[in-house]
């Protein structure tokens, strides 16, 4: 009876998205108020439906009912309570509903927070997610309903795959769609303006918040997958260039242009075809990503799902999604008013360059991971295109980049001059260098890669330290006066700046520093890596709840001191029947110690891979820094008071 | 008119930045793809004598050797008709079995043995790699237009 309940309530969604997405529209082409006023209420009806829907499924899950499916297909009797949860989006139709699910959790809150929206633009807002949850409700009612009866029953489910059995499960995915579908809003926006034709300062800043809202959500989203992937594929690997993380990469890179180009839109005007262009292509890669990753056209682990007429429609959706909204923008752009100019070498032109850049990268990841799929569905051959192709290619867009980011803050908006900078960075600059070639002396290895990497580490703090300086110098005021005069707005570009650079330096040291060996060994053997010494104290049988594992003991020793035990597990989930390697790391802020078990060898020795991984965790702070910025960003007062006259700006701070 | 030069100036050097940019994207793609190739290709020596690849395909049952190092490993992999022998060493994806689909990426030593440096299993028990059941099906299809008399089919 539950089920039912959730898929009618699934139908009845579907029927008040139709209202949300079409009356209000076009009730503000025909200027009729009764049409437009439907979409406030209709956006709430929409989310209480869905969010039925929602509760009726993990109900579903909670009670282990194997009528269902879906629940037989991802669960089992043995699997933990959260587990089971989560296992909610652990297939191809849960991961829709959680899809729309969220959808209806963004159009909730533009419901409740535009009260400074003029009416006409709310209701356009609110009609385009409205549209967007149309397809995807229909295509979860006709293609892959997640309520569907498994006549007759199973006697058991068949387990979620153990790869997900993981608490990065619980986070990892709500924190990507949050990120992926939270563009939407950016998208909405850009399409509600196009519409009404008000492509202006004030259109930029209510696009904001919601617009660094869901990037923030997207690098967390990424981080925690990035951090799975770390310890429990058990090769201590945290980046494979993987088609399905690069799928969550492409809207990261152009959200984060996005969210620069908007900056420039709302203080100066300029830019406002471009920003338009990256909020449509941001939420078009998010609908790829989620056709990539949920239609099963990739070789890839994350791809569990293999269905090609899912994949069909998703890629009709696409079509009419970027199709209809380029072509709005072509229809719309002409009467798009210029914004501000700019000379060559100002704030602006230093942000358009970083959007290029941002945006070059964003292909060059899109021909990666997309050309082999097309040479596939052509029978041109089989290829793979690997990590070296990427690790080649970002290194040289992003390096600039990030130079680049070290000298955006100082300049000034619509003109700036070189020496002036020059001259105010050149400190941050010797010092970079300096360091850069110093330190790795001091670390024992030098090569070309670790150098930059620590000069634009080196060179993003310094040169945010000196951008901080120049700040709390101006003239006269006190100490704390100036401080205060600083917005949080301000404070939270900053921070991410830093975050970029404590990324860097995480990425730069790890990859030039980790060391790893793969070694057989004995009970009592010892292993020395990186000046640490890994005891093997044998392996013991240890019971979980749907698995058995054998968990090896190495007690980790530094200077004849023991500093940490290691656990790595080899498990096996008894219902697929399928083997497991759960790492066993000790972290640390310096460095990480990681051990996993390969295969027994026979008279009780072992193959065991371990890792020495220093500063690996910077990499993870990095990203939470950047978030942790955003947070800062979206608390900036002038975003919670009314705009009662929208056409006026603020004085420029950031 | 100097506004007129200096803008054009401007998109004259965006134009050679983003030329430059697809220059170097495109030159790392093609020294970095990575072809696949089945069993019976490697065989009949279609395969690059320099540049790694990829083969896919089953490991024979009863072909795992490992070697007294511990660390490494022989084993037979095979599309059906040929079957080409693989060295690997270092530790084995959780899902590598006799008798399961198989992808490794490595180089042909001059004995025609392929030296793979990465082996991929993938993460599901009833999951076949694709490389693998591509290698699987091509086989069988050349096995079929065999036995009329034309041999080969189209890579």
């Amino acid at each position: 009876m539950i089920p039912e309940i959730g898929h009618f309530a699934l139908i009845l969604a579907l029927l008040v998205a139709v209202v949300q997405g079409v009356f209000p529209i076009a009730g503000a082409a025909l200027n009729k108020p009764a049409w437009i006023a439907l979409a406030k209420p209709s956006a709430r009806l929409q989310f209480l439906l869905v969010t039925l829907a929602m509760l009726c499924l993990a109900y579903t899950f909670a009670i282990k009912d194997y009528s269902v499916l879906y629940v037989a297909s991802n669960s089992n009797s043995k699997l933990p309570l959260h587990y089971r949860v989560a296992a909610l989006w652990g297939g191809h139709e849960g991961s829709l509903l959680l899809w729309v699910f969220i959808l209806n959790l963004w159009t909730l809150a533009v419901s409740f927070f535009s009260k400074a929206l003029p009416e006409l633009t709310r209701a356009r807002i609110l009609g385009v997610m409205g549209l967007i949850s149309i397809g995807f409700l229909l295509f979860m009612l006709t293609v892959s309903n997640p309520f569907e009866r498994l006549i007759p029953a199973a006697i058991d489910g068949r387990d979620l795959n153990p790869l997900l059995q993981d608490p990065g499960m619980v986070f990892h995915p709500p924190m990507l769609y949050m990120g992926y579908v939270g563009f939407s809003v950016a998208f909405a926006f850009a399409i509600a303006a196009l519409l009404g034709g008000e492509l202006d300062a004030a259109w930029a800043r209510w696009s904001r918040p919601w617009t660094t809202l869901a990037w923030l959500f997207l690098t967390v989203g990424i981080m925690a997958g990035s951090n799975w992937a770390y310890y429990e594929l058990g090769w201590g690997g945290w980046w494979f260039w993987d088609a399905v993380e690069n799928a969550s990469f492409m809207p990261w890179l152009v959200g984060t242009a996005l969210i620069h180009s908007l900056a420039v839109t709302e203080k100066r005007g300029s830019f406002k075809a471009w920003t338009v262009l990256l909020a449509i292509t941001a939420f078009s890669l998010s609908l790829l990503g989620t056709f990539l990753v949920r239609s099963g056209v990739l070789t890839s682990v994350h791809a569990f799902a293999t269905d090609p007429e899912r994949g069909l429609f998703i890629l009709a959706f696409l079509v009419i999604v970027i199709g209809g909204s380029l072509g709005l923008f072509a229809w719309r752009a002409t009467s798009i008013a210029k914004g501000g100019s700019f000379s060559a070498f100002s704030r602006e032109s230093l942000l358009l360059s970083n959007n290029v850049l941002l945006v070059v990268a964003a292909a060059s990841v899109m021909l990666g991971t997309l050309y082999p799929l097309f040479l596939d569905t052509l029978n041109l051959g089989k290829i793979s295109v690997g990590p070296p192709y990427f690790d080649t290619v970002f290194a040289p867009l992003m390096a600039p980049a990030v130079f680049l980011m070290g000298i955006g803050p100082l300049a000034r908006w619509k003109k700036a001059e070189l020496p002036e900078l020059i001259v105010r960075l050149r400190w941050a600059f010797l010092v970079s260098v300096v360091t850069a070639i110093l330190l790795p002396l001091i670390l024992g290895r030098w090569t070309p890669m670790v150098g930059l990497g620590l000069f634009l580490a080196f060179w993003v703090f310094f040169s945010s330290l000196q951008t901080l300086w120049g700040r709390l110098r101006l003239a006269g005021l006190p100490i704390s006066e100036r401080l205060r005069s600083l917005t949080r707005s301000w404070w939270g570009m900053w921070l991410a700046h830093i975050g970029i650079g404590v990324f860097i330096l995480g990425v730069t040291i790890v990859k030039g520093f980790e060391t790893e060996t793969a070694v057989r060994m004995h009970p009592g053997d010892v292993a020395h890596l990186s000046g640490y010494d890994f005891t093997f104290d044998g392996v013991a049988e240890v019971q979980g709840p749907n698995y058995i594992a054998t968990q090896g003991n190495l007690r980790v020793s530094c200077n004849q001191r023991e500093v940490a035990s290691l656990h790595p597990q080899k498990r096996l989930y008894t219902v697929q029947n399928m083997p497991m390697t759960e790492a066993g790391i000790a972290a640390g802020l310096w460095s990480d110690q990681y051990a996993s078990l390969g295969e027994s060898l026979g008279d009780g020795s072992w193959s065991v891979r371990i890792y020495h991984k220093p500063m690996v965790n910077w990499i993870w702070g990095g990203c939470l820094l950047m978030a942790a910025g955003g947070v800062l960003a979206l608390s900036d007062k002038r975003y919670r008071i009314r705009h009662k006259r929208p056409g006026q700006q603020k004085v420029a701070t950031v | 008119m100097k506004l007129r030069y200096k803008r054009a100036s401007l998109i004259g050097a965006a134009i050679v930045a983003v030329a430059l940019a697809v220059t170097l994207i495109l030159s790392a793609f093609r020294s970095n793809i990575v072809f696949f190739y089945t069993p019976t290709q490697v065989a009949n020596g279609e395969v690059p004598k320099d540049a790694s690849f990829r083969i896919g395909g089953m490991v024979v049952e009863h072909s795992l050797e490992r070697q007294p190092d511990g660390l490494t490993v022989h084993f037979v992999v095979t599309d059906t008709v040929k079957h080409i022998p693989v060295s690997y060493q270092g530790i084995l994806p959780d899902l590598f079995k006799e008798g399961k689909g198989v992808v490794a990426q490595g180089v042909l030593d001059l004995e025609g043995r392929f030296i793979a440096s990465n082996v991929l299993a993938k993460h599901d028990e009833n999951y076949m790699p694709p490389e693998a059941a591509e290698a699987l099906k091509r086989a069988k299809a050349a096995e079929a237009t065999q036995t009329p008399g034309t041999a080969g089919s189209k890579s």
